[in-house]
Order: C-alpha cells, then sequence, then structure tokens
C-alpha cells in the first residue's frame, strides 16, 4: 500500500543545499522510539531546526518562511547513514512528495519509494541551476512530471531528465506497493524455498 | 520440507554456467525467485534479525493487512538499539524504550519469532548474537532493518541493511525487491604495521573511497591481509562497508570461518557439516571473473586512523595533520561546517587533543578481541581522570569471555567499569549520551553530527586508539605503548 500515487508535481522547492545530508540529520536516533508511524515530520532534522531550549534556529531553511514546497532539494549524497525508514517517514509528514540531489544513497533512496516519495537524481550542473532559481526567485516553481521522467524549472524552462525503473515508477503512478506484488506470488515464493533445500 | 530442515539450511544452487563468477553473483543467483523487466530482482532471504526500532511499524502493516508471517523460523528478535547497559535486572525506566521492548516481545511471541530480550543469556547486539550463534553462515542472504547488517558479510554473505517496508515484506513473503547493485573489489596486500587493527583498515579504506565511493555497489574484500585476519576482524571490516555507501561487503569463507562455525549452537552437525562445508568451499570468486570497479591498497601505507570530521570518509592516520578544504574533493562550505561543528581547524594535528569520553563497544567493535586489544594498553595503567569511559560488551557470550579470561579485572584496576551489552553510545537511543561539545573517542561506525548525543563530537578509532586515548586523557597515537 503506497501511501499516495504520483503522477505530475509542480511546486516550489525548499532548498539545502549541503553534502551528505545524512539520516541521523533528517531525523535523530533519540526520536525513533515510536512504535507507530505518526508524527515524524515534527522531528525533521530537529537538531538542524532547534536550540536546545527548543526555540527555532532562525538561519534554518525550514524556519524560513520564504522557502516552502512539496519538493526539497539536497546536496550531493543525500540520505547516507542508517538505514531508518523514519527519515523517510519524516519527510513525507512534513509535507515533502519529491527530493531532488545529484545522488542519493541506496538505502534511503529504496526507502522513499516505499513510502510514496520520489527521488530524483539530477546531474549536478542542473542542481547548481536549480539552488541558483530558488535563489534568485523562492517562489518559482519546479515541475516534476513522473510519466516523462522530466523535470522542469519553470523560471528557466531548463528541463532534464531523470532515471527509474520501469516496476517501481508504474507502483508509484498506480499507487500499488511491492508487499501487494509479494503476496500475489506466494505460492511461487513456497515452491522456490523448497527447492532451495538439500 | 524446507521449513522442517531449519536450521541446517544452505544452498546446492549453484551457477550452471562456465564462465568465470564471482563469490557475490555466485550467493545472489542463488536467491533470485523472480526477475522482473526493467526492475528488481524477488530476492529470496534466508536470515533475518529484527530489533525493537525499526520493526514494530513492520508488524502493524502486517496486522492492518491481515497477513501473516510466512516462515517464522528464520526471522531472530534480539532488543539492542534501546537498551540500557546498567541495571538491566530493573524495569526500563523510559516509558517509550519499554514500551518497543514491549512491542518486540509481544510481536514475537505471536508470530512464534524467537526472542532474545532484555535480560535473555543471548541478547546482544544483533550484529554480535547472530554470529556467535552459528545463525549465520556462508552463502546465506541475510538482511536486518539495520544498516550494519553488512557484518555479516564476513561469512561469504550476502548481508545489508533494509528499511521497514522491506522489514514488512520479509516477515510476510520471506523476500524483498531488491535490484541487483555493481560489483566492486578492495584487494589490500601486504604486513599490517604496529598497532594498525582491521578498524584502521576500514577506516583507511573509507577515507580513501569518501563516503559516498561505493554507492551502488557490493563489495568484495580479498588480498592477503583479509585472509590473515580472525573473523572478528572481518567483521569489523565489513560492518564498515555501508560507511562508503556500499550495501555490504563480504569476504570469502576459507578455513578461519569454518573453524569458527564449528560447533556453535545452530551451526550444521554431522553429516550436515559435512555436506555444508563442501558447499562453503566453492563460494569464491573464480580467476578471470569480472567486477565494475576494483581498488588496491598496500597494508603498509595503514597507520592507526582516526576521524577529525562528520562522516566516516573524514578520516587520516593519527600522526597526520587536518586537512585543507582545498585539498580534498568536495563543496568547501560543507567541510568548513564540519570542521566548524567539531571544534577544529585546517591543518591542526589531531594528537595532543584533548578528550572527554571513551566509548569501546557497538557492532563494528564489541567483540571479544577488541577488547583483549584494548586491555592490551590500560594493563597496568590508569585511566586518566577526567575520562568518562563506557566499555559495552556486543553480547553477553562477549560480556562472560572478557570475565573468563581476566580482562575485567585488568579494567577494574585501572579504574573502568564494564557495562552491560547493548549498542548504547553507538547512537545513543538510550541514557549513554555524550554531551554537547564533548569530544569522544568512540570505536563505533559513526561520526555524524549529534549522532551520539545532540552537539557531540566523535572521533572514530580502533580500540588500541581508544584505550590510549582512555589512560592520557587526549588523542594519543597508540603504537607509543605497543
Amino acid at each position: 500500500m503506497a501511501y499516495d500515487t504520483f503522477t505530475v508535481l509542480t511546486s516550489t522547492a525548499v532548498p539545502l543545499p549541503i553534502e551528505n545530508v545524512d539520516t541521523d540529520q533528517i531525523i535523530p536516533a533519540r526520536f525513533l522510539k515510536a512504535t507507530e508511524r505518526k508524527g515524524f515530520g515534527d522531528n525533521l532534522f530537529r537538531d538542524w531546526r532547534y536550540n536546545n531550549d527548543e526555540s527555532p534556529k532562525k538561519d534554518f531553511v525550514l524556519n524560513n518562511p520564504i522557502y516552502s514546497g512539496k519538493i526539497l532539494v539536497g546536496g550531493t549524497n543525500f540520505g547516507s547513514g542508517s538505514s531508518r525508514e523514519h527519515a523517510a517517514w519524516a519527510i513525507y509528514d512534513y509535507g515533502f512528495r519529491c527530493v531532488v540531489s545529484s545522488f542519493f544513497a541506496d538505502i534511503f533512496k529504496g526507502n522513499a519509494i516505499n513510502v510514496g516519495i520520489l527521488p530524483v537524481q539530477v546531474s549536478e550542473a542542473f542542481l547548481v541551476q536549480i539552488f541558483k532559481a530558488i535563489e534568485a526567485d523562492p517562489a518559482t516553481s519546479i515541475t516534476v512530471d513522473l510519466n516523462a521522467q522530466t523535470i522542469k524549472l519553470a523560471a528557466t524552462g531548463a528541463t532534464e531528465s531523470f532515471t527509474i525503473n520501469g516496476y517501481k515508477k508504474n507502483n508509484l503512478i498506480n499507487g500499488f506497493d511491492d508487499i501487494d506484488y509479494l503476496q500475489a506470488m506466494k505460492e511461487d515464493i513456497k515452491a522456490f524455498a523448497t527447492t532451495h533445500s538439500i | 520440507m524446507w521449513e522442517q530442515n531449519f536450521p541446517i539450511k544452505y544452498f546446492k544452487k549453484i551457477s550452471m554456467s562456465n564462465k568465470p563468477s564471482t563469490l557475490f553473483d555466485k550467493v545472489w543467483d542463488a536467491h533470485v525467485v523472480r526477475k522482473i523487466e526493467d526492475g528488481p530482482d524477488v530476492f529470496f532471504i534466508d536470515r533475518h534479525f529484527i530489533h525493537e526500532v525499526t520493526s514494530p511499524v513492520a508488524f502493524l502493516g502486517l496486522e492492518s493487512r491481515g497477513i501473516d508471517v510466512m516462515f517464522p523460523d528464520c526471522t531472530f528478535a534480539t532488543a539492542d538499539h534501546n537498551t540500557p547497559t546498567i541495571n538491566q535486572h530493573l524495569p526500563v525506566a523510559d516509558p517509550l524504550s519499554a514500551n518497543q521492548l514491549q512491542a518486540l516481545e509481544r510481536n514475537s511471541a505471536k508470530y512464534g519469532i524467537s526472542h532474545w530480550g532484555l535480560g535473555d543469556p543471548k541478547n546482544g547486539i544483533v550484529h554480535v548474537v547472530g554470529p556467535e550463534n552459528g545463525i549465520t553462515l556462508p552463502g546465506m542472504t541475510i538482511v536486518c532493518g539495520d544498516s550494519h547488517t553488512s557484518t555479516h558479510g564476513a561469512f561469504g554473505a550476502i548481508a545489508f541493511g533494509i528499511g521497514t517496508s522491506e522489514v514488512e515484506m520479509v516477515l510476510s513473503s520471506q523476500c524483498i525487491m531488491q535490484p541487483k547493485p555493481k560489483k566492486m573489489r578492495i584487494n589490500v596486500n601486504g604486513q599490517l604495521g604496529k598497532a594498525v587493527t582491521p578498524k584502521d583498515v576500514t577506516l583507511y579504506i573509507i577515507a580513501q573511497l569518501t563516503t559516498a565511493g561505493a554507492t551502488g555497489y557490493f563489495v568484495e574484500y580479498a588480498g592477503d591481509v583479509f585472509e590473515k585476519m580472525s573473523m572478528e576482524g572481518r567483521m569489523t571490516v565489513c560492518n564498515m562497508s555501508i560507511e562508503m555507501g556500499a550495501r555490504g561487503g563480504m569476504i570469502a569463507p576459507d578455513e578461519t570461518t569454518f573453524k569458527y562455525i564449528n560447533g556453535r549452537e545452530k551451526a550444521p552437525k554431522g553429516a550436515a557439516w559435512d555436506k555444508a562445508l563442501a558447499y562453503w568451499k566453492t563460494l569464491k570468486t573464480d580467476a578471470g571473473a569480472s567486477f565494475d570497479k576494483e581498488y588496491n591498497f598496500e597494508a603498509a601505507d595503514i597507520e592507526p586512523m582516526i576521524t577529525y570530521g562528520t562522516n566516516p570518509g573524514m578520516g587520516m592516520g593519527i600522526s597526520k595533520h587536518i586537512p585543507k578544504a582545498t585539498d580534498l574533493a568536495g563543496g568547501v562550505a560543507t567541510y568548513e561546517k564540519s570542521l566548524k561543528y567539531m571544534g577544529f581547524e585546517e591543518d591542526q594535528l589531531m594528537i595532543g587533543k584533548k578528550v572527554d569520553y571513551v566509548f569501546i563497544g557497538s557492532c563494528t567493535n564489541g567483540r571479544i578481541e577488541d577488547f583483549r586489544a584494548f586491555a592490551s594498553i590500560v594493563k597496568g595503567r590508569k585511566k586518566a581522570d577526567h575520562i568518562t569511559a563506557w566499555i559495552v560488551p556486543g553480547s553477553h557470550i562477549v560480556e562472560a569471555q572478557i570475565k573468563e579470561e581476566g580482562i575485567l579485572d585488568i579494567l577494574t584496576e585501572a579504574g573502568f567499569l564494564l557495562r552491560q551489552p547493548g549498542c548504547s553510545a553507538c547512537l545513543a537511543m538510550n541514557d549513554d549520551k555524550i554531551p554537547a561539545g564533548k569530544y569522544a573517542v568512540s570505536t563505533s561506525n559513526r561520526n555524524f553530527e549529534g549522532r551520539q548525543g545532540p552537539g557531540s563530537r566523535t572521533l572514530l578509532a580502533s580500540p588500541y586508539v581508544a584505550a590510549a586515548a582512555a589512560v592520557t586523557g587526549v588523542v594519543t597515537d597508540p603504537r607509543e605503548f605497543l
């Protein structure tokens, strides 16, 4: 059960031009104690977002009302480190549906798709263009078209295509998920398990 | 029946092709249930470990879909991330932690999954207890909702971390949907220098490749440095594979591997052992097999290592100066942010820097060999007065070894306290948190901002470097003591 379908998203974007954003920054370990998938957005980027006394850090982008939107744009190697899916849950729960970067860590990328967030990998040059466009005009929009596999900047009209495997693309467009797929082939899996023994 | 054969399970499927193939290909290809065109492989999982933090939502998913656990015998639960490391006989004080531990116990009981909870003699860090109980075997596929599952690759298994959605997949279908990674081989040959441990080898490799240098790849470690390494050392190296972005790393099983496994509780016995052994001996990369990327390093180039920044790729020989941003690949702003967080400057020496905390433990360096190394330096010396040291065994079995071998006496004599097993200050989910601004020399795996507690500053290193810092109170070259 994916949580949303994803087809075309046009939105303003939140820039986070930092490299190697690890999942401990996205959601620190001390906020992983829940037994339900609820409320993780409140602690998204907790230690970058809040001071020790819980007051917001003024210089952090999520606390700057100029920036908003459903697209988060991060520096290269986004989502490295821990496999905690809570990182993807926090990003989703905060309201993002798409993360753009020039490079993603493997586990994060998989987790993102599994919770209905589209990770869009662009070239380093295009990433620079995105950051520049947002800096010039925080109200500028970006359009991500999953069907066409393109990302387009309204400001300049610049467009780049991105890759995603056909199976996962189909899942996101239709709101299908892997667990349904695997349930549908349970008998094949059981048969495979039997041939696996000696 | 497949289920009835548990736990003596291994795989007869080997490549039918005469083409030379890699260890990774042999194990991967034997586990593909279905190949999806322009999609992932439906990938069969032999062993699944779960812990209290990344499993509860997966069990909720099963409930909401009304589906069952397919092969409960293939999943093992242990509590480790959230557990206290003192007074484990008392109720867990933090209600949220207690709730997660209870959820693991309840879910395991409900679905018939074996569960090693707090206080169980088999309890410990998931990547320590799997191997020491003979659950981890060559040729297997092993997953867990924890990125350091790569540890089990030391046995010639394909082992890697997964997200909670995938935990639900494995519980419900014993499979995940995984695109096959590319293949990388890292060869290290020659003689390691004095006080250079497996941890230094892996920190050196990660510093060379960077924190994202192996993303998209699965690594095979080869060369005589790994051939001569103990299983504990191989686990340390494979454990850290994720810190350069690799999903996992593996080492071909050999006599060292077989000797380690033989006689462990869940390892095959008798005729089954002989048959397993014959199969395990085929698990190596054939001459002429090709890799997408290959690196060669010389053992002699590796010093005792230490990290100075906020990702594990920011490491260097302990005697060196902190690099200048302009000498490194990557963005200057990110590098400067990192050094500022650490309170360091470019071109400074690490030697002599004041340390506040020392942590030895974790799935990286929480095994008996690590405590032997630590004890070899602190023996006959005293803990520096201002140092707070957390000495945390990876499991009760390791804890018992520490006592049996007289290491506890050495630690006590030197002014150290031995704590109880768990992940502890590696990720600081329990009370073992390094305070803001303080420096910790830590044998764990990640030096990310706040990893060991909000505002904490982590210097990753080997048990020798940790011991040298614990007795001197500053960053010290351990070669002085050996």
